[in-house]
C-alpha cells in the first residue's frame, strides 16, 4: 500500500576539521514512506540533524558526503544541479528548524514571509500568493490572520511564531515536512498544541513527516516509526510500539529509562554512564560499548549488523546474536513491558507486528 | 503539623517585583507570592517561560530589590542587608546558584580551576596555593570530574561535565541554599538523569536546601519534596510532590500536566489535553489567594470555592 518517498541508503557524512576528519554520518539508511511520520532520536552529536540537512542540501562548506544516494521518488538528491536542488527546496522538501526566534526575518511583515515559497517556486500573482498566505495562517491558526499578516515577527509570541515557521513550510504543499526539534524551545503546553497542530496538517496534506527530537515523549504521541541514533549510525528501529515496548538495544534501553515518567515514584533515575564517543577517532566496535553494561568481548571488536526482530523492527546489537547470552533488559523496561502485557491482554491495542505499516 | 518541624530557611512573604514601574509597559513579573522553604528539603517551582519563576529566584538571591513584601533568609530580611558589607558576603557565600546555560555561564578565558576557586578567593576560604589546589581537586571528584582536568578550559568539556563544573562552583563555599535555575534544560536525555541524580546525591551528603526552578513537570516532580506552580506571576498550586502530581486541583496544574508528553505510545494516543482559560483569574469580583484544601495542599482560589475544593480533594483521595 504505502510507497516509499524518500530511501537513503549507505549514507556517508564526514566533516573536515582543524582537529581531523569528523566521521558524523557513518553508513545510515532508511526510508520514509508516504503520509507517515518517522522520528529520529538521539543525542547532541549523534548525527540526527545533519542526516535531514543532507536531505535538503544544506550542509556545510566542510562537509563531504563520502558515499550513499539519497532518493527522492527514485531520483537521486546527491546528484542533482544546485539549481534543481532549489526547485526541491522548499517546494517538495520543506523544513521546519528548532527555534522560531531566530528562524524568521526580523524585518518583514510575516504575510511576505509567508508568500515568499509561492512566489519564489510559484507562477503566482503576487496578489493570490498573499491571498494564500492567509489561508495557511488561517490554518495553522493564528487568530485575526488578515490583519497580522502585515505584523512583524516581534509581535507575536513564541508559539506563535512557530506556527508561522510551520505556515511557511507548508505553503507549497511539500510531500516531505523535516521538523528538526521543532517543540525544543516551547513551553509544554504550546508544545502539545503544536504536535497537535502537525498532527492534524498530515492528515489533511498526506505529508510524510521527519521529525527530529530529543524528547522521546513527544516521539510517543507523534511517530509512526522511530529510528534510534547514536554516533553517527541507526542503531535500532521499529514501529512506534516496538520501540517503546519491545525496545532491543541497549542504548535504547538506556533512553527510555533515563526519562522520569509521572508515575515512576523516587526511585533512583536511570542514568546512561559515560559521554558519547569522539567520531574524530570512532572506535573499532560499537560505538556504545564504552557506555553500555550489557557490552561482551565482541563489543568492543567489531560493529554489529542489524539482526531482524520482527518485520519492521531491526536492531545493530551483538546481544541478538543466537550465540550472544540471554540478557534481561533493566527493571524500568520490564515495568514497561509489564504494563504493554496488561493493555495486549485487555484487548486495548493490535499487536503492533501486524499494525498497518508493512513494507 | 508534626512537632519536629524543620526550621523555615527561607520565608517569602507578599513579594512583588515589578518591572517599569509606573510606565504604560509595566509589567507585574511576580505579582505578591507567599512561600516557605524548610531547610533540607528540595522546593520545586514550575511554570510556562513568562510565569515569573526565574524572577522569583532572581529576588530570593537579590538580584534585583522588590518591589512589594519580604524575603527572609534565615529569619533576616535580605532586603535590608547593605550592599557592600560583611553581611552581604555572608548572605553571598550562603545562597548559590546553578545556572541553566553551561556553555555561557562559565568564563570561558579562565581555567577550570579558577572558575572553582573564585568563591574560595573571594571569600579567603583558604590560605595556601596547596590548600587551594587540594580543594578544588576534592570539588571536582565530588561532581564526579578528573582533577587532572583542573587546567583545561570550559571549551574542552561537553554539555553535561560544564554543568558539573557549575555545580561545583557553587558547593566550592559551603552554601546552605543553592537556586537551580533550568539546571538540566540545556542537556540532552541521558546526561539530565546523571546531573540530576548527582544533585540528589550532593544534597543528602551536604544537607542542602535546593530551589529547582524549571518548565520539565517530570524531573521537577522527580527531585524535588515540594512543588509550587506558578501562573502569570502568581503561584496556582502549592503542596507534597506527589500530591500536587496526583492529585491536582487547580485548572492550570490540570491543564499543565495534561500536556506533558509520556514516554508511552499508548497514554499518548489516549491523552486528553485540558485547555484552561486564564480569565477566570483575573475576575477580580472576589479575591483570590492560596488557601490550604487538606494538609500542606494549597490552592489560588476564593473564599467561597474552598468547599468545592475540598470535596474535590476528598473525592481524589478516596478513588
Amino acid at each position: 500500500m504505502s510507497q516509499n518517498i524518500l530511501e537513503v541508503k549507505n549514507l556517508k557524512i564526514n566533516f573536515s576539521t582543524f582537529a581531523g576528519t569528523v566521521q558524523a554520518i557513518r553508513n545510515v539508511s532508511f526510508d520514509l514512506r508516504k503520509g507517515e511520520t518517522l522520528a529520529i532520536v538521539g543525542e547532541s552529536g549523534s548525527g540526527k540533524s545533519v542526516t535531514t540537512r543532507s536531505i535538503m542540501g544544506l550542509l556545510a562548506s566542510n562537509a563531504q558526503i563520502k558515499s550513499g544516494e539519497i532518493k527522492f521518488k527514485g531520483q537521486d538528491l546527491l546528484k542533482e544541479s544546485a539549481k534543481e536542488m532549489d526547485h526541491h527546496r522548499g517546494n517538495d522538501i520543506s523544513m521546519i528548524f528548532q527555534d522560531p526566534m531566530t528562524s524568521l526575518d526580523p524585518t518583514m511583515t510575516i504575510g511576505k514571509q509567508v508568500a515568499e515559497p509561492l512566489l519564489i517556486h510559484g507562477k503566482i500573482s503576487k496578489e493570490n500568493a498573499l491571498k494564500r498566505a492567509q489561508e495557511v495562517l488561517e490554518l495553522v491558526g493564528i487568530p485575526n490572520a488578515r490583519a497580522r499578516m502585515k505584523d512583524y515577527p516581534h509581535q507575536f509570541s513564541g508559539g506563535q511564531r512557530q506556527r508561522i515557521v510551520i505556515a511557511i513550510a507548508i505553503v507549497n504543499y511539500p510531500e516531505i515536512l523535516i521538523a528538526d526539534e521543532p517543540t525544543t524551545a516551547l513551553d509544554v503546553t504550546v508544545q502539545a498544541q503544536i504536535i497537535d497542530l502537525m498532527r492534524e496538517l498530515q492528515e489533511k496534506l498526506e505529508t510524510s513527516i521527519i521529525f527530529i527530537t530529543h524528547d522521546l515523549g513527544v516521539v510517543a504521541g507523534i511517530a509512526d516509526r522511530v529510528a534510534v541514533m547514536y554516533a553517527g549510525k541507526i542503531v535500532e528501529y521499529g514501529t512506534v510500539d516496538e520501540i517503546f515496548y519491545e525496545p532491543r538495544h541497549p542504548y535504547t534501553w538506556g533512553l527510555l529509562s533515563s526519562m522520569p515518567t509521572l508515575d515512576i515514584g523516587s526511585h533512583k533515575l536511570a542514568s546512561i554512564p559515560g559521554t558519547p564517543p569522539d567520531l574524530l577517532d570512532p572506535p573499532q566496535g560499537d560505538a556504545f560499548a564504552a557506555r553500555n553494561p550489557y557490552a561482551m568481548n565482541i563489543d568492543f571488536q567489531a560493529q554489529p549488523p542489524f539482526f531482524q526482530v520482527s518485520e519492521t523492527h531491526y536492531a545493530a546489537t551483538w546481544l541478538l546474536h543466537p550465540d550472544a547470552p540471554h540478557v534481561d533488559p533493566p527493571a524500568a523496561i520490564q515495568r514497561r513491558f509489564a504494563e504493554y502485557q496488561k493493555l495486549l491482554q485487555a484487548g486495548q491495542v493490535e499487536n503492533p507486528i501486524e499494525g498497518s505499516l508493512n513494507e | 503539623m508534626t512537632p519536629t518541624q524543620p526550621s523555615k530557611i527561607v520565608q517569602v512573604k507578599h513579594l512583588k517585583q515589578y518591572f517599569n514601574v509606573g510606565k504604560p509597559n509595566e509589567v507585574k513579573a511576580v505579582d505578591d507570592i507567599s512561600f516557605d522553604i524548610y531547610a533540607g528539603e528540595t522546593f520545586g517551582l514550575v511554570g510556562e517561560s513568562g510565569s515569573g519563576k526565574s524572577t522569583t529566584g532572581r529576588s530570593i538571591i537579590r538580584l534585583y530589590n522588590p518591589t512589594g513584601g519580604q524575603i527572609l533568609f534565615q529569619d533576616q530580611d535580605i532586603s535590608k542587608i547593605k550592599s557592600h558589607g560583611p553581611e552581604m558576603l555572608k548572605f553571598r557565600r550562603e545562597t548559590q546558584m546553578i545556572f541553566q546555560d553551561p556553555y555561557a555561564s562559565l568564563d570561558p578565558r579562565m581555567k577550570v580551576k579558577d572558575i572553582i576557586a573564585e568563591g574560595l578567593d573571594i571569600h579567603h576560604l583558604v590560605n595556601s596555593a596547596e590548600q587551594r589546589e587540594q580543594r578544588v581537586n576534592d570539588l571536582l571528584k565530588e561532581v564526579g570530574l578528573n582533577p587532572d582536568h583542573a587546567t583545561r578550559y570550559p571549551h574542552e568539556f561537553s554539555g553535561g561535565q560544564r554543568q558539573r563544573i557549575g555545580i561545583a562552583r557553587a558547593l566550592a563555599v559551603d552554601p546552605k541554599f543553592i537556586i537551580a535555575d533550568e539546571p538540566i534544560s540545556a542537556l540532552d536525555v541521558s546526561i539530565q538523569a546523571q546531573v540530576v541524580n548527582l544533585m540528589k546525591d550532593i544534597q543528602r551528603r551536604k544537607n542542602l536546601t535546593y530551589l529547582f526552578i524549571a518548565h520539565d513537570l517530570s524531573m521537577v516532580k522527580y527531585i524535588s519534596d515540594r512543588i509550587a506552580v506558578m501562573h502569570q506571576g502568581r503561584l496556582m498550586e502549592m503542596g507534597p510532590a506527589d500530591e500536587v502530581y496526583n492529585h491536582p486541583l487547580h485548572p492550570y496544574t490540570k491543564s499543565l500536566l495534561s500536556a506533558v508528553p509520556m514516554p508511552d505510545p499508548e497514554l499518548e494516543r489516549k491523552r486528553q489535553r485540558l485547555p484552561y482559560d486564564a480569565s477566570i483569574e483575573n475576575n477580580h469580583e472576589h479575591e483570590r489567594q492560596l488557601h490550604e484544601i487538606t494538609p500542606g495542599h494549597f490552592v489560588f482560589s476564593t473564599e467561597a470555592e474552598v468547599p468545592q475544593y475540598q470535596d474535590a480533594a476528598e473525592a481524589q483521595a478516596i478513588s
